[in-house]
């Protein structure tokens, strides 16, 4: 049903440079550099990387809001600049502002006209959509009186509006509340359910790593990562951080990280010193408040990558 | 084809849509409003006029209401012109319309077409009422009309220019742009006149340039025959419409090469 070729990439980027000219025209900011980057059709794509990494600079390139200053972009295996290849793409822009002066209704309908669909059947898939992403009853509501949250609803609206094959969000969870990320969450699963491919970026991780299939870490403009999430992080733990109180810390097993008032927190390499100090608490009459096995995660990787040497700005 | 699965709309449904939510904008915001108003003010002021001054009361009437019809077009042009391409921008609602299957002479298209439908309206509206006090006075409508109908073929030609300047500039300085196109487009004598005092050379070739480049607005201006009922050859009402479409296709089409090229940050 989705009708992109399986083991086709939808989007694919090789070597493809970008840099910006600083304010008032002095210096230069590179803010994608050499990025080779293939999506394959169907799954959820995760392009992660702190703030200022280039993400944007990347959706929007394979978006044609911006040319490439070297290398190729293709979206479908067309030149995004060709409407063509943005037939089957629906795109969420970071932050989103719409028509202040339209009504949800109206501004749907608008883009719905932009999309191809006729009459009926775009009146029709404006309200679906609007359920779809919990604005059932809001139709009428100015977009000048809309939360950001809502609107951040209405720009999912309109990336859903013609059921596109291709999914490009930039920071879709960003600026919602947690029961709005989830919402969003909910959304982007079920559109790989229903067997589209969504491309989201993010600099937070406990947004990408539940959810994505792949993903690709940009940090300063250049990939560092890509793969199967699993294999950007091992799911191995690294140690212990278990609290206690009752017990005077000399007394037993770990190092200590913290203490505060009654309660320590220590921590111990791995299972077996784990258990020395769990019969060491008992024996001496304490109480074990949390158990927390720490395992490497995105932010760890992360935190590793971006760490030293990592500059990403280059001035000319 | 059945209806499943996206499609993309043909040119004339992707800009007549851009060119209905422009339209839209335009209507929903009070500037246009005031505008009208204090043309209609100015239009009925010139029965007063009349009642005051010695002589003919049909032209005072004709007169005023024509000038005012053009300077309140021009009004309108600039006001909603300049800031129509800026505003998707500044705003970033483009961001969304332009990854659309739209190309982007198809925006710049659309957004010149509601523009013009705005003009068309406002212009309608004046320039009814104004035929209507001329007919009231016991004059004969004709000329009106034709004079009517020039100003809004002049109100293309600068529309077009505010729609380019309002792709790669700020509001300002496009409203400053437009509003000296205009002056300089019912200046174009001067040029002339200029020319004749420079010297031989580089400066008479850039005197030439100025006036090859800025519109001779003059060339549409038929309001002294229709102020004093005189003829109105129908060939210069054609030549009129045909230089003034030619001019703004001609600067739409510059501005759609600007606007292609650029980027969206
Ligand atoms: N329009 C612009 N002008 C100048 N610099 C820019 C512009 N857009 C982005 N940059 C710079 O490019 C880098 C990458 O930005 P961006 O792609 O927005 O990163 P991200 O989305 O990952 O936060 C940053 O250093 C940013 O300051
Ligand atoms: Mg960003």
């Amino acid at each position: 049903m989705g009708g992109t070729d399986s083991g086709d990439a939808v989007v694919l980027l090789d070597g493809v440079t970008k840099a910006f000219r600083g304010h008032l025209g002095v210096g230069r900011t590179v803010a994608v550099r050499g990025l080779t980057l293939g999506v394959e059709g169907g799954g959820i794509f995760g392009l992660l990387g702190p703030n200022g990494a280039g993400k944007t600079t990347t959706l929007k390139m394979m978006v044609g809001l911006l040319r490439p200053d070297r290398g190729t972009v293709l979206l479908f295996g067309r030149p995004p600049s060709d409407p063509a290849a943005r037939i089957r793409l629906g795109f969420l822009p970071e932050n989103p502002y719409f028509y202040d002066y339209l009504t949800g209704e109206e501004f749907l309908d608008f883009y719905g006209r932009l999309r191809g669909l006729a009459g009926r059947e775009r009146w029709r898939r404006v309200r679906e959509v609007l359920g779809q992403v919990g604005l059932a009853g809001r139709e009428r509501t100015p977009l000048r009186k809309c939360s950001k949250g809502m609107v951040q609803r209405l720009g999912l609206a309109q990336a859903l509006l013609h059921e596109p094959d291709l999914l490009i969000l930039d920071e879709p969870m960003s600026g919602l509340d947690p029961l709005g990320r989830r919402d969003v969450r909910d959304l982007i699963l079920a559109q790989r359910a229903a067997g589209r491919t969504v491309l989201f970026s993010s600099h937070i991780l406990q947004d990408a790593e539940t959810i994505c299939d792949r993903v690709a870490i940009l940090v300063g403009g250049a990939l560092r990562f890509e793969g199967a999430l699993q294999d950007a992080v091992s799911r191995r733990v690294l140690w212990y951080e278990v609290a206690v109180t009752g017990v005077a810390p000399g007394r037993l097993p770990g190092s200590v990280l913290s203490s505060s008032g009654e309660e320590i927190l220590l921590k111990v390499p791995d299972e077996a010193s784990l258990g020395e100090l769990i019969r060491a608490v008992q024996e001496g009459g304490g109480r074990i408040g949390s158990v927390w096995p720490r395992r490497d995660s995105l932010e760890e990787l992360f935190l590793r990558e971006i760490g030293p040497g990592a500059g990403s700005k280059g001035a000319a | 084809m059945s209806g499943r699965g996206p499609t993309a709309p043909g040119p004339a449904a992707t800009v007549g849509a851009i060119a209905l939510n422009t339209f839209r904008e335009a209507i929903r915001d009070r500037v246009l409003y005031l505008l009208l108003a204090f043309a209609l003010l100015v239009i009925g002021a010139g029965r007063f006029l009349a009642l005051l001054t010695v002589g003919d009361e049909e032209k005072i009437v004709k007169d005023l209401g024509l000038s005012a019809v053009s300077i309140f077009g021009l009004l309108t042009a600039v006001f909603v012109g300049v800031s129509l391409v800026f505003k998707e921008i500044e705003k970033r609602t483009v961001l969304t319309l332009l990854v659309h299957p739209v190309h982007r002479w198809q925006f710049v298209a659309g957004k010149y077409a509601g523009l013009a439908t705005v003009l068309l309206v406002n212009t309608g509206l004046m320039g009814a009422v104004l035929s209507l006090l001329v007919v009231l006075r016991g004059g004969a409508p004709g000329p009106v009309a034709i004079g009517i109908v020039m100003i809004f073929v002049e109100l293309l030609v600068v529309a077009a220019f505010a729609v380019l300047f309002s792709s790669f500039t700020n509001p300002i300085l496009a409203a400053v742009g437009t509003v000296a196109v205009y002056v300089a487009g019912h200046l174009s004598w001067s040029f002339d006149l200029l020319k004749r005092r420079l010297p031989e050379g580089a400066a008479r070739v850039a005197c030439d340039a100025a006036r090859a480049i800025v519109p001779n607005l003059d060339r549409l201006d038929v309001k002294a025959e229709a102020v004093h009922a005189l003829p109105i050859a129908p060939a210069r009402v054609a030549l009129g419409i045909a230089y003034g479409a030619a001019y703004a296709l001609a600067v739409l089409v510059l501005a759609c090469a600007v606007f292609s090229r650029r980027d969206f940050e």
